[in-house]
């Protein structure tokens, strides 16, 4: 038991570090190496609630964008001021009921993940009784009639215009607040009765349900979580770009996210946030690769879009020598950090 | 008093006809069999009790009520728990783990109450914890209780699907050939566990097995299908003198 409370001192610790170390940032950054802190800090999130859906409970769901489309668009229009509004719809006038609405950011942010969670039930119902890749191509439709719909909706959403000009709410303590309560929650869901659950269904459905786990009640369960989790992330993306559009919300941000997941291992808390920080940050230092290199008396041209091939090819290695991702399935533990447990592992997979 | 029968069951595939009229009876702490060659319906029978499947015709009852279409895992809940032909354990969980998820259906608290931790929850948590140890040292498996399910040897692994069926707090027990795959020796322990089991937890047990003498050895009450229809019903020495089953197994001469 003394050990439990040692752990849990040292948890306490670790987010404390993790602040200071946020407020070292803070206070010396330049505003570029802000945003991409703050991005990786989003992606955590976004990376947890995929996770949660597609990880621990088996569902592959390709519909994420969708959720975060919905999350950003309701809380951007619930922060924004009445005259911001009137400026960005000049083609057609915004619904009365939307015009003169402003709350507080972290209202809208919850309202934001409200909505998102809401959709998800309201679409769970039919759509989680299909499995596998029918699931899959039904969500992955549910993301493109997300977009399609709020591109057409203009008195909602000013459609393929867009957005601009939204406050800059979110800080480096917005969203690695809410990456560091999303890791909490997770550990503490995964970790409890229902975590288990979850995992029962991802592991053998048929199995489950004849142990008495209600199938559809924990897959809508999971699933509404992990939308709403999406959209409070789509709300903080929102917040800190300054402009959001429907273009935004393609299948291709669905499809960073599930990299980032598959990257970190699919069922595994740990390598969510680990990949997520470093992704976010590889695509960032990779820059360089799109324009001119001279190396030498070599001078290669600018291929705009060597960067990804280059990611690309990362990708592929770090798969060929993990193919379960970074951590597999496993979690960080102090335990093991202090065995040297890691030190060995990834020693030992790379003479393999 | 029986606790679980079935009233003139029928299940049709298309124009296949799985398994007709089958009236099983079961009482309680009984430990009746079901055989039959490959084909002949009985694991549908199974899958018609526990709701995978709905009957065509007919109904069962449990301790009395109706239970003829209610979904699987409400009738688990109300105390009928079964383990499959080809084991199905939670691969990638640790044993402790699998037993712990049986217990899942009998949470009170609710998620939010679970992610918070309330003390009610903790309460719950610790009791399933106690009572899920409890159960692996009954079954001896407590040595094990942190590896992977999937590690364990074939006959430990059936031996832990009855322990996760059992963490369900069942009073009827569906065994889907329990001895499948094992040898002799085992099969004659695997005899000895199920007797002790059903005296230990106060079970009524139907079991499908084609292994003779575990059948003959432990079942009180015999039932033999053979495509579907229900060929004879008896005491082993009735079944085992019946000269519809020996047709049905050995062919006419």
């Amino acid at each position: 038991m003394k050990n439990e409370k040692n752990k849990v001192l040292l948890n306490i610790g670790a987010i404390i570090l993790l602040f200071i170390v946020l407020w070292f940032c803070n206070s010396t950054f330049d505003n570029y190496k802000l945003r991409i802190l703050n991005l990786s800090g989003i992606y955590v999130v976004l990376a947890l609630s995929m996770n949660l859906i597609n990880g621990f409970t088996g569902l592959f769901s390709l519909g994420h964008a969708g959720f975060m489309a919905i999350g950003a668009y309701t809380s951007v229009l619930l922060t924004m001021d009445p005259a911001m509004k009137q400026m960005n719809f000049f083609l057609k006038p915004i619904v009365p009921f939307l015009a003169n609405i402003q709350l507080p950011f972290p209202i809208a942010l919850i309202c934001g993940g409200i909505m998102a969670g809401f959709v998800a039930w309201i679409i769970g119902a039919p759509i989680l009784r299909l499995k596998d890749d029918y699931l899959a191509i039904a969500t992955l439709g549910f993301g493109e009639i997300v977009r399609v719909i709020f591109t057409n909706t203009q008195s909602f959403t000013n459609g393929a215009l867009g957005l601009k000009g939204v406050e800059r709410y979110t800080t480096i303590w917005w969203s690695w607040g809410i990456a560091a309560i999303t890791v909490v929650f997770m550990v503490l869901l995964v970790k409890s009765s229902y975590g288990k659950a979850f995992k029962a269904i991802r592991e053998d459905e048929i199995a489950a349900e004849s142990m008495g786990i209600n199938l559809f009640k924990h897959k809508v369960t999971s699933f509404v979580i992990g939308s709403f989790i999406a959209g409070i992330g789509g709300g903080l993306l929102g917040h800190l770009i300054g402009t959001i559009d429907p273009l935004m919300f393609r299948f291709l941000m669905t499809f960073n996210i599930l990299l980032i997941v598959v990257l970190g291992g699919i069922g595994s808390i740990t390598g969510s946030v680990v990949s997520a920080v470093a992704v976010t940050f590889l695509l960032e230092q990779m820059r360089f690769l799109d324009q001119a290199i001279t190396i030498g008396s070599l001078e290669l041209p600018a291929v705009p879009g060597m960067r990804m091939v280059i990611f690309a090819i990362l990708l592929m290695s770090v798969i060929l020598f993990y193919p379960k991702g970074l951590m597999g399935r496993e979690e960080f533990e102090w335990d093991k950090l202090f065995s040297g447990y890691y030190i060995k592992r990834f020693k030992v997979r790379k003479k393999a | 008093m029986s606790i679980l029968r079935t009233d003139a069951i029928i299940k049709r595939f298309g124009g296949l006809t799985a398994v007709s009229e089958l009236s099983i009876d079961l009482h309680k702490n009984e430990i009746v069999g079901l055989i039959g060659p490959n084909g002949a319906g009985k694991t549908t029978a199974f899958n018609m009790i526990t709701g995978v499947y709905q009957p065509t015709e007919g109904s069962v009852y449990f301790d009395g009520t109706d239970i003829t279409g209610i979904k699987p895992h409400e009738i688990t809940k109300l105390g009928v728990a079964r383990t499959f032909q080809n084991i199905r354990l939670f691969k990638d969980l640790t044993v402790l783990d699998n037993v712990l998820i049986a217990n899942h259906l009998r949470l009170n608290s609710n998620i939010f109450q679970a992610v918070a931790r309330t003390a009610n929850y903790r309460k719950e948590e610790k009791h399933i914890y106690d009572k899920s140890v409890h159960l692996l040292k009954e079954v001896g498996l407590e040595d094990l209780m942190n590896e992977k399910s999937s590690n364990l040897p074939y006959g430990k692994q059936r031996k832990l699907e009855i322990a996760r069926a059992l963490a369900t707090d069942p009073k009827v027990l569906l065994l889907d050939e329990p001895a499948a795959g094992m040898n002799p020796q085992e099969s004659i322990e695997l005899m000895d566990f199920i007797h002790d089991i059903r005296d230990r937890f106060d079970l009524s047990i139907l079991m499908i097995e084609h292994h003779m003498k575990v059948v003959m050895g432990i079942c009180e009450k015999i039932y033999v299908l053979d495509y579907g229809v229900t060929i004879a019903k008896g005491n082993p020495e009735e079944i085992q003198n019946d000269p519809k089953v020996i047709e049905a197994y050995l062919g006419v001469e």
